[in-house]
């Protein structure tokens, strides 16, 4: 609970001081006051936890960024190939697929990415299956052979 | 130095312009909703993307990159998220995509 509240503290402090460029102390003590008000009502509504904060996925979640950039890009090239070459080339799919990620986090971050890389968009999420639909068959068979289920399930721990 | 950097952004402004173009295209040559949400993924990721990108390369100081770099974070949230509310909208309410032949129609029908 403090690590998030400190988190969070760290995070608004960043994004004020990104957005408003000011560095007189007038300013920056409004900026702080503006803060710790947050601080409070967040405090009060309860949501300050693993989910709103979650700490534990920064250890690894650089080097899945770079993989998902990757993947994005990978996906944008063949939709604007299809995109060009016609409805002719496309096999839209529609499937259901198993997950492995325990934690709800871990779920969205799964679906998020899914939806994430154009070609794919996760519909739905039931326990522990995802309904996704995809522009080209060959998609659902690469989120089958789970590559990106695996980097994922690896973020968690 | 300030040539490379001119040139890399005005490269980056031209592929951005080509991808969300593509997804233009796209949003009104595929069949059907859920397909050409697909070509909207395109414009909302990379195309997007790339053209904020550019701009990174002709931000006169740290806070405007800051900045941009915050869009770009907000774009790549909210686009994967809105597109998952449509898709699900769609399907709450019966819109069937159209499949191709051979397709796994009585898996869906069980799904709902």
């Amino acid at each position: 609970m403090k690590r998030h509240t400190i988190s969070l503290f760290l995070t608004l402090a960043a994004f004020w001081l990104l957005n408003s460029g000011h560095n007189t102390v007038l300013m920056l003590a409004l900026g702080f006051a503006a803060i710790m008000l947050v601080l409070v009502i967040v405090h009060k509504m309860d949501v300050v936890d693993h989910e709103s904060q979650p700490i534990y996925l920064t250890r690894n979640i650089f080097g899945y960024y770079l993989w998902l950039i990757k993947a994005i890009i990978e996906a944008n090239i063949t939709v604007v190939k299809h995109v060009w070459l016609g409805n002719k080339s496309i096999s839209p799919t529609l499937k259901r697929i198993k997950i492995s990620q325990k934690t709800d986090v871990g779920k969205v971050v799964y679906a998020n990415s899914i939806t994430l890389t154009p070609g794919t968009v996760a519909i739905d999420l039931i326990d522990d299956e995802v309904l996704v639909h995809a522009l080209l068959r060959k998609d659902i068979e690469s989120l089958i052979a789970g590559e990106m289920d695996r980097r994922v399930t690896l973020l968690e721990r | 130095m300030d040539v490379i950097l001119n040139f890399t952004g005005a490269l980056c402004l031209f592929i951005g312009c080509f991808l969300c173009i593509s997804g233009g295209v796209g949003l009104l040559r595929f069949p059907d909703f859920y397909t050409r949400m697909h070509a909207v993924g395109v414009t909302d990721t990379l195309g997007a993307g790339m053209i904020l990108i550019g701009l990174m390369f002709y931000s006169p100081d740290f806070l405007i990159f800051a900045k941009l770099v915050m869009i770009l974070l907000l774009t790549l949230l909210v686009g994967p998220t809105t597109s998952h509310v449509l898709a699900k909208a769609a399907m709450r309410n019966g819109l069937m995509p159209a499949l191709e032949k051979g397709d796994n129609s009585k898996e869906i029908n069980s799904s709902n």
